[in-house]
């Protein structure tokens, strides 16, 4: 279901570079993402995947480039400008709101959407908009029946759904995944395989993520990066049969393992 | 104001921005390190004080004093570590600040207990009890100058230390990434007692050799520990290149501060850091909060 | 529910006993416990910050001290000011100084914050000591207490009379517990204790933190100076001694001892620390010794502070339903409870 104007697409990246001091973290970098469309970053450790997605989150400065979504230019704006503007990012580490409940936390986030919280006397419990967000986020995650649990309490995979489960509540229209899968066992991590796959219908999303199968069975297109440049772009197919790719992943010589889960993914 | 004028009050301003790089120095380590918040800092500086005029008048000389007291505040920093301080480590900073406010009132009772209330003074060393002669009327006294000089003598050690040792490598890795060092198994409790201790000492060694030249008096410490605060958050926190710059400004600041306006000299110093948190939040050489 | 709540058990019982106080006390007793009251106001406004928004202030006598010498700015020599236009003054000026001094120390966290703020209740220390304005380090007298007097000459009471500043203080604490209560139970009440358990998570969630940061700072500010204006009403003196960073170290004191983030724990922080100085001060000239010791023994043996004792005593006996972020958050005990039970 495409609520976005057919021609402007979720997320436009142009020659998006950053530099630590001497090191040169991510050179040049292009991409399109259009609504709806489940987007995979992939590459070797030190590709510079998590750069990108705090780049495109706000909670990094390019050195250069744009950073286009849904048209409009946000490089160099903060995080929480980003966010305002309808994106969502989760964490490759969880970073939740331990002592609160897994409601609360999807509620908080939920409260971010309203116009303001600079609201001192109304108690908040009476304000219904983010229950009920907070609600639906949890139900599409599956964590309705630990909705009342503190957030610490859950097991790992549980915690990495109300990472998902928490950006949802906001309503978002691009999601930035780091990792969702990280840690997380085959049982657990074939549940946020079918998440996602139910999300994309009505968001756009970007997802850093080194689980091939996953990759492989959820992306329309994916970007393969090494050592900060974009070495392939493309649909699953162009990607897997890649010379250029190959190449990359036997150069770098530790992604073996990859590589064979590349050769296995479907 | 005129040359020779102008010259004696940057010499007061070399040497008592010095001192406070002493000071700070431990604090920013203290800090920077082991991620405590040392109330406590100002209480090393009075107790090294009050030790000076203890050990001086049973020793006969200053030196002899400071070399017997150095010891003993190292010690003390140890002991207090050990006892104390290490056990608040996984603890919230809060529970440092408390623990630290309640030495505070500790070392000052005993203190009163041990030596009194009152003011007094300490002998400067015989041999450097005489003034260089400025003009016909002015002159510089040579004991502030060797302030100055112990004081850039212990900022070349620690420079040494800290930049060519292993141990100081340590220190470095210690302030830039905690959690990490701990894990490549470096034996973090031995890192900490010694920079408490080292900090603990650097305290009182500025007390001691500042006490001929301040007095010894009651409320020292307090005066002492909110500025070496307002350098540490200037210079940028575990930073001895930032303790040291911001050190110097803070001196030179309030020097010419009480000089040319004396109305609002009190507030010179903080005005500066109201002007360094506006333009950089982390301090001159500080890295941003994690 | 049922649940047996120490946020409001405890205060209401304690309410209920201290309005009897001037029926059962000698005049020493009611004017001392009207002193603690006021102390009450101003640990629970360092509360807001400390406790709920996880900012701690080591210069939170500034703006209590603002007041105090706002109020001795604005009386007449001989005669008494206007209550009800000298009160909102002085708290318009505390927030005055809390947003200006919050705009510069909110921009750094961490230590640095602790030490900033420190830095510049200290700067306004040195401006009343040193700049002569106000009676300079000597200090100004107020010799009338300010009076309630409302357009028509009603006078609904008499701050010279003990008994009547006894209930005024009393209700000056009873209400701004209310008032805090009811702002954490807010959309702002929940920002800011989300800005303390993950700031960071807050901004990426699309939150402009400082902005809270900064209202929390002013409002904790304005509550502070009320603290400040009611305490030079009563001892009729101010000087720079007011904004000691001591007084700044004793109220967060209180606060940490009390147990940060319910509020009634700095209540009781307050009590207890000025119950303790009151005893030990009669027994001997050097009794910061064993408050010293008293506090380091604190920080040791009452992880929780004070107000951890009778969670862990009292209050555990049912669990609540969905617990409140704000009392779940600030209680570790009853979070591993239900962690227990997952």
């Amino acid at each position: 279901m495409r609520d976005m104007s057919p021609g402007i697409p979720a997320l436009s990246v142009r020659g998006l570079t950053k530099r630590f001091g001497g090191l040169l973290a991510v050179a040049d970098v292009c991409l399109d993402v259009a609504p709806g469309e489940i987007h995979a970053v992939i590459g070797p450790n030190g590709a510079g995947k998590s750069t990108l997605i705090n780049l495109l989150s706000g909670d990094l400065r390019p050195t250069a480039g744009s950073i286009r979504i849904n048209g409009t230019e946000v490089s160099g704006w903060s995080a929480d400008r980003v966010a305002r503007l309808g994106v969502g990012r989760s964490y490759q580490r969880n970073n939740i709101f331990p002592r609160f409940t897994a409601f609360e936390n999807c509620r908080l986030a939920a409260q971010a959407r309203l116009p303001s919280s600079m609201r001192f006397f109304r108690p908040a419990v009476s304000i219904r908009g983010p229950q009920e967000q907070a609600e639906h986020a949890l139900q599409l995650a599956g964590l309705d029946r630990r909705a009342d649990l503190p957030a610490q309490a859950l097991s790992h995979g549980e915690k990495r759904l109300l990472e998902i489960a928490m950006t949802l509540a906001t309503s978002p229209t691009l999601l930035l995944l780091d990792e969702p899968l990280a840690g997380t066992g085959a049982e657990e991590a074939a549940g946020i395989v079918a998440l996602l796959k139910r999300l994309a219908a009505e968001h756009a999303i970007v997802l850093v993520e080194h689980d091939m199968d996953a990759v492989f069975s959820l992306a329309d297109r994916i970007t393969v990066m090494v050592d900060g440049i974009v070495v392939e772009s493309g649909d699953p197919e162009t990607v897997r049969n890649s010379a250029a790719v190959q190449e990359a992943y036997l150069g770098t010589g530790e992604a073996d393992h990859e590589m064979g889960a590349f050769a296995d993914a479907r | 104001m005129d040359f020779v004028t102008f010259l004696i009050q940057v010499l007061n301003s070399v040497q008592y921005g010095l001192l406070l790089f002493l000071l700070a120095s431990g604090l920013t380590l203290i800090f920077g390190i082991m991620g405590v918040i040392n109330l406590a800092h100002g209480s090393f500086y009075m107790l090294g004080a009050y030790l000076a005029l203890s050990l001086t008048q049973y020793a006969g000389n200053l030196f002899l004093g400071i070399a017997l007291g150095l010891p003993l505040a190292v010690l003390f920093g140890l002991v207090l570590e050990k006892l104390f301080i290490a056990r608040l480590y996984h603890r919230d900073h809060l529970y440092q600040v408390l623990l630290t406010y309640g030495l505070i009132l500790v070392f000052d009772e005993l203190r009163s207990l041990i030596w009194g209330n009152d003011v007094h003074g300490v002998p400067v060393p015989k041999a450097l009890d005489w003034s260089i002669p400025l003009t016909d009327t002015l002159s510089y006294p040579v004991y502030r100058l060797m302030i100055s000089a112990i004081c850039l003598a212990v900022a070349g050690a620690m420079y040494v230390l800290i930049q060519k040792t292993r141990f100081g490598m340590m220190i470095r890795a210690g302030v830039a990434n905690r959690e990490m060092t701990q894990s490549l198994g470096i034996d973090i409790g031995l890192v900490h007692g010694f920079v408490f201790a080292l900090g603990v000492a650097l305290a009182a060694l500025a007390g001691m050799i500042a006490a001929p030249v301040s007095s010894v008096f009651p409320g020292m410490g307090g005066q002492i520990l909110i500025i070496s605060f307002v350098v540490v958050v200037i210079g940028g926190i575990g930073s001895i290149k930032g303790a040291l710059a911001a050190a110097l400004l803070i001196g030179f600041a309030d020097t010419f501060g009480k000089v040319l306006a004396p109305q609002v000299s009190g507030m010179a110093v903080y005005l500066v850091m109201a002007l360094v948190l506006l333009l950089r939040p982390a301090g001159l050489f500080g890295r941003t909060a994690a | 529910m049922g649940r047996l709540s120490p946020a409001l058990l405890l205060p209401l019982l304690a309410v209920a006993a201290l309005a009897a106080g001037p029926l059962v006390a000698g005049t020493f007793y009611v004017q001392l416990l009207t002193k603690i009251m006021i102390l009450v106001v101003f640990a629970m406004s360092l509360d807001l910050l400390v406790g709920c928004a996880g900012l701690v202030s080591l210069g939170h006598a500034a703006y209590f001290g603002v007041a105090a010498y706002a109020l001795a700015a604005l009386s007449p020599q001989y005669e008494a000011a206007n209550l009800w236009l000298t009160l909102p003054a002085a708290m318009a000026v505390s927030a005055l100084a809390a947003l200006v001094i919050g705009f510069l120390v909110l921009r750094t966290s961490g230590v640095y914050f602790i030490m900033a703020t420190l830095a510049f209740a200290q700067m306004l220390y040195a401006f009343f000591a040193e700049s002569g304005v106000i009676g300079g380090s000597d200090g100004v007298y107020i010799y009338s207490k300010p009076e309630a007097l409302l357009p028509g000459g009603l006078k609904p009471f008499d701050l010279e009379r003990t008994t009547d500043f006894y209930y005024v203080a009393l209700a000056a604490m009873a209400g701004v517990y209310v008032l805090l209560r009811t702002i954490l139970h807010s959309l702002f009440g929940r920002v800011l204790v989300g800005i303390r358990d993950n700031e960071q998570r807050m901004r990426s969630l699309g939150f402009q933190t400082f902005r809270y940061k900064l209202a929390a700072f002013v409002i904790s500010g304005a509550l502070a100076g009320l603290a400040g204006y009611l305490s030079a009403a009563q001892f009729g003196f101010v000087n720079p001694e007011l904004l000691n960073w001591h007084r700044s170290g004793e109220v967060l004191m209180m606060v940490i001892l009390g147990g940060m983030g319910s509020l009634y724990g700095a209540a009781l922080g307050a009590f207890v620390l000025v119950l303790v100085e009151d005893v030990l001060g009669g027994l001997t000239t050097h009794w910061l010794l064993p408050m010293g010791i008293f506090i380091i023994a604190a920080v040791f043996l009452l992880p929780e502070g004070i107000a951890g004792l009778w969670r862990s005593g009292l209050g555990r006996r049912r669990r609540p339903a969905a617990p409140d972020p704000v009392e779940v958050a600030t209680d570790a005990a009853a979070v591993e409870e239900a962690a227990a039970d997952a």
